[in-house]
């Protein structure tokens, strides 16, 4: 018979309402499905998907909270008279965080409203290509057809599968944003950009922290960079526990967590108890339930990430997916609106626009952020070649640093360029205050084709620090001092 | 003596004597300042350094840190309630760092050998100048050439008490006292900027302003920096001129109406003049040598290779007829003029599309034409406007400023769209603009911007996702992610 909705989308998060959102743009019949499976731990939260509730949104928010705390430090040089002692209440940071994401679910269940698309709170899996079997938390039964499925059902932290205790006593990044109290003394082990800005921001807020790292930081991104990001963590205060894994956890009679590790480096066996013990081994796609083998729709054997061509396309007709449930894709939030919605487009707008994957610039919100576009300088070498690259780069001082008496020693940025003619930009990494907010444009300017010498004849502002990228002279390859001096 | 000597040692004077220098010519740097009516004077670096750029965003950014302090208790961080701000452990740490740079300026020309006098400069010959020191001393120099580099001074009003009583930004960053109550005159980026700045530590601010806001600024977005201060307490007087200051226990100021009858009288502990400013053109021999100058406001015609009337003479930076008054414009208009009189180079400087940005307590970074300006010259039919407004993810859990944030891109229809304007107001502006300022040098366009992820959560992603045009006429107001 005909089917019941034009398009059906199974998740809630930033690519499946964006893409929803856009199909009932052209006066279509949308429906969308949301349902979060409570964690381990027994958290769960409402319409919006990870970055709105266990994502960017209160990462953020917490990493300015911590930010906030090296601003009362600063203040006091610049003469403000803050009477000790300063301190930070989880509890109400929390709240105030928690409020606002719970504004947002409502902003978007009101959204979908707005635009005449049916919301259900329903868990969802595929009873044929076009049929979706829809479960409340009771295992109550509601079906759904539709024409168009599209998948967007992101990830969900993984745990480590041979630690004894880590499922039942730690927590991961889905539970870190809804702890009612504070999380305390809290050891973070492996290294994801998670795990990272989790640990930077408890510091920050005044919590004894520690990551926990068996090799090397943010894999994936430019080792030079992801070095100074972590040295910076640990004169910020960070612990760090290097070429280190877990092996067991276990519960102590104060309620404390009694973690035990093997040191690779030393060979030893190492012990130390934690309030909190929070995961960050990585995110697992969530596409167990949706039963996919059902219908045929084709997956990648080691991630379990769903197959999809450049068109966002599944093996099976009129089955879509985007967003981090996608293999080969950045797993970030405006990529996966930016697909969701060209998605919407093409298959109801007359579009035939494809998602550009290419030069997506990112952030990583650690206490000195770092930015970056484009080619890491080891991925640019391996493409080209180091001969044909040239790495311009330069340590420089934010100015509000200087009255504050901060140290600026990982204050850093370089721009990898090939060294042909043109000189185009391949990549640029920033980091800095405000990282996010200096890459962006120069993520346009990528887009565009700049090259090293458009890039010089562009006026700096002053004073910030993103007029310095416009000053890049010094090369690597000189080996001189790229130290920036003065005015 | 010598290959080349700059007269003025500021952004664009020492820029462009380095260079000469590491090119390997005999460079002279002579730099001077003459003390404010009050008596203030400062080292070598020029007005960016002493008493323009560097001391005003480190100011700023101590007005920023009292809001930080604000926000920070809605994050969970808990301290005494009372917090006041000391003016004077700001100013001793803000003048500490200047003289760091005073330094570091005078050790970087003596290890490029320039040669640096502190005496002031006036020509008395072709190719010969007299300079004179703060003794009264006097020698003389001469070169095959000079490059003029005096940049501006602040004008005053030129009514009863204005020098006796006022200051003006010369005196505002290095001012021994807490200037207090304060009424600013003008409606410059510069009165703006200290006006926010002052009533962010604390103040009880007033701005008396003649006409309009940021003159050569977009309008609309002028209008909103000034809606921000008004929100956050400044108070703005419109339409009104003083016509006299008077001490009495305080200072009296006496002002006019611009429209009518209507006087206005109060009392303030300090008056910060900041009406513009005038080069510094008309008392160092320059008829004496014949280069002409713009009688109307004392600058200096170039064309451009930044040579004047006399060919041996050039000029950089704020004295420069019809070129922008900012320090990265000196400097690399200072840089490439050395490049090309002793590096055989023939680049020359690009004045197109020169990002700003005004640190008002709102932030407002543009880069290109001003929506006025586009209309102008390219006609209303053939532009679309996009525009959003925005609310910075670190403003919510404080609860401030919704819907106060703003960007707007100018695009040309008949140029596939390019960006020919581009308008943030908001946190970080200028790091938020310099990279699309990079964009625009590239010939950014509508699709471009369309096609580029935004970083996540950020303000500059904003301009990724602009889907609302003016014409629409649809509501730019923000309900949510």
């Amino acid at each position: 018979g005909k089917n019941e909705y034009d398009l059906l989308v199974i998740g809630g998060g930033s690519g499946g309402l964006a893409c929803a959102k856009e199909a009932a743009q052209f006066g279509r019949k949308v429906a969308v499905l949301d349902y979060v499976e409570p964690s381990p731990q027994g958290t769960k939260w409402g319409l919006g998907g990870t970055c709105v509730n266990v994502g960017c949104i209160p990462k953020k928010l917490m990493h300015q909270a911590a930010l906030l705390g090296s601003a009362l430090k600063d203040a006091q040089h610049y003469g403000w008279n803050i009477a000790q002692p300063v301190h930070h209440t989880w509890s109400v940071m929390a709240q105030a965080v928690q409020n606002y994401v719970k504004s947002l679910n409502w902003g978007h269940r009101v959204q979908l409203q707005d635009k005449k698309v049916k919301y259900f709170n329903l868990k969802g899996s595929f009873s044929d290509s076009h049929t979706i079997r829809g479960l409340t938390k009771a295992g109550k039964e509601t079906i759904v057809t539709a024409e168009n499925i599209v998948i967007a059902t992101g990830g969900r932290p993984k745990y480590p599968t041979h630690v004894a205790g880590a499922l039942e006593y730690g927590i991961t990044s889905d539970d870190l944003f809804w702890l009612k109290e504070s999380p305390g003394k809290t050891l973070t082990p492996f290294v994801f950009n998670v795990s990272l800005e989790c640990a930077g921001f408890l510091t920050g807020i005044g919590l004894d922290t520690t990551v926990m790292m068996r090799s090397i930081p943010l894999r994936g991104f430019d080792q030079q960079m992801a070095s100074l990001v972590t040295e910076h963590m640990e004169s910020y205060g960070t612990k760090f526990l290097k070429r280190c894994f877990p092996t067991t956890v276990e519960k102590l009679e104060n309620n404390r967590l009694q973690v035990t590790w093997k040191n690779t480096d030393l060979g030893t066996e190492e012990t130390d108890s934690f309030d909190t013990v929070m995961w960050a081994v990585g995110r697992a796609p969530d596409t167990e339930t949706l039963n996919l083998e059902t219908v045929g729709v084709k997956t990648n054997s080691e991630t379990g990430k769903i197959i999809v061509d450049a068109s966002e396309a599944t093996s099976v007709p009129h089955i879509y997916a985007v967003g981090d449930i996608t293999e080969g894709r950045p797993e970030l939030t405006p990529t996966a609106i930016a697909a969701g919605k060209l998605l919407a487009q093409r298959l109801f707008g007359q579009s035939s626009e494809l998602m550009d994957y290419d030069n997506v610039p990112t952030t990583v919100f650690t206490p000195l952020e770092y930015g970056c576009v484009g080619l890491s300088e080891e991925a640019a070498v391996q493409c080209y070649g180091s001969d044909n690259i040239e790495v311009y780069h330069a340590y420089y001082k934010p100015l509000e640093f200087t009255v504050a008496e901060r140290d600026a020693s990982q204050c850093y940025m370089k721009m990898v360029c090939l060294r042909e003619r043109e000189q185009r930009i391949l990549g640029l990494h920033f980091i800095g205050p405000n990282a996010g907010e200096v890459i962006q444009g120069f993520a346009l300017g990528i887009k565009c084709g700049a090259t090293y010498p458009q890039l010089m004849k562009t006026i700096g502002i002053h004073p910030t620090c993103a007029e310095e990228i416009t000053k890049l002279h010094i090369t690597k390859r000189s080996g001189l001092d790229a130290t920036v001096t003065g005015c | 003596d010598y290959d080349l000597i700059v007269i003025g040692g500021g952004s664009g004077g020492l820029a462009c004597s380095k260079e000469a220098a590491t090119l390997g010519k005999k460079v002279m740097v002579l730099d001077y300042v003459v003390p404010t009516p009050l008596g203030t004077s400062w080292g070598l670096g020029g007005t960016c350094v002493n008493v323009g750029c560097i001391p005003k965003k480190l100011m700023h950014q101590a007005a920023l840190l009292g809001q930080a302090l604000q926000d920070s208790r809605k994050y969970g961080w808990q301290y005494e309630e009372q917090v006041k701000h000391n003016w004077e452990v700001m100013v001793e740490a803000i003048q500490n760092y200047i003289g760091s740079l005073n330094w570091g300026y005078r050790v970087s020309l003596r290890e490029k050998s320039v040669t640096y006098l502190n005496s002031y400069g006036e020509f008395i010959e072709p190719h010969k100048i007299k300079a004179t020191n703060r003794k009264g001393q006097v020698t003389y120099h001469t070169a095959e050439t000079f490059v003029l580099a005096t940049g501006e001074r602040p004008r005053y009003l030129g009514i009863p008490g204005d020098k006796e009583y006022c200051i003006t930004s010369d005196d505002l960053f290095s001012l021994p006292y807490c200037p207090g109550k304060t009424l600013v005159v003008g409606a410059s980026y510069v009165a703006l900027e200290c006006a926010g700045f002052l009533a962010g530590l604390g103040l009880d601010v007033t701005v008396m302003v003649r006409s309009i806001l940021l003159r050569g600024f977009d309008q609309e977005m002028a209008e909103k920096v000034g809606a921000h201060m008004e929100t956050h307490g400044v108070k703005f007087i419109r339409k009104f001129v003083p016509v006299q200051a008077s001490a009495s226990f305080r200072l009296k100021v006496t002002a006019k109406s611009t429209e009518g009858p209507e006087i206005f009288e109060e009392e303030y502990n300090t008056v910060l003049i900041a009406v513009g400013r005038d080069a510094c053109t008309r008392s160092i021999g320059l008829e004496t040598i014949g280069v002409k100058i713009n009688e109307k406001n004392g600058k200096v015609p170039v064309n451009d290779e930044e040579q004047t009337n006399v060919p041996y003479v050039y000029a950089i930076g704020d004295i420069l007829d019809g070129k922008l008054e900012l320090t990265p414009v000196a400097i690399q208009a200072g840089k490439l003029l050395a490049r090309r009189l002793y590096g055989g180079s023939s680049t020359k400087c690009d004045y197109i599309n020169v990002p700003t940005t005004v640190f008002t307590p709102l932030e407002y970074g543009s880069c290109g034409l001003a929506e006025e300006r586009a209309i102008e010259e390219y006609g209303k039919q053939n532009l679309e406007v996009y525009h959003s407004l925005f609310w910075p993810l670190e403003w919510t859990v404080p609860g401030r400023d919704n819907n106060t944030c703003y960007a707007k891109i100018i695009c040309s229809k008949h140029d596939n769209n390019r960006v020919i304007g581009f308008h943030v107001l908001g946190p970080n502006a200028g790091e938020i603009t310099q990279g699309f300022a990079a964009a625009i040098k590239c010939g950014l366009t509508k699709e471009l911007l369309d096609e580029t992820i935004g970083i996540h959560p950020t303000c500059g992603e904003v301009f990724t996702t602009m889907d609302i045009t003016k014409s629409s006429g649809q509501d730019i107001t923000q309900r949510g992610c």
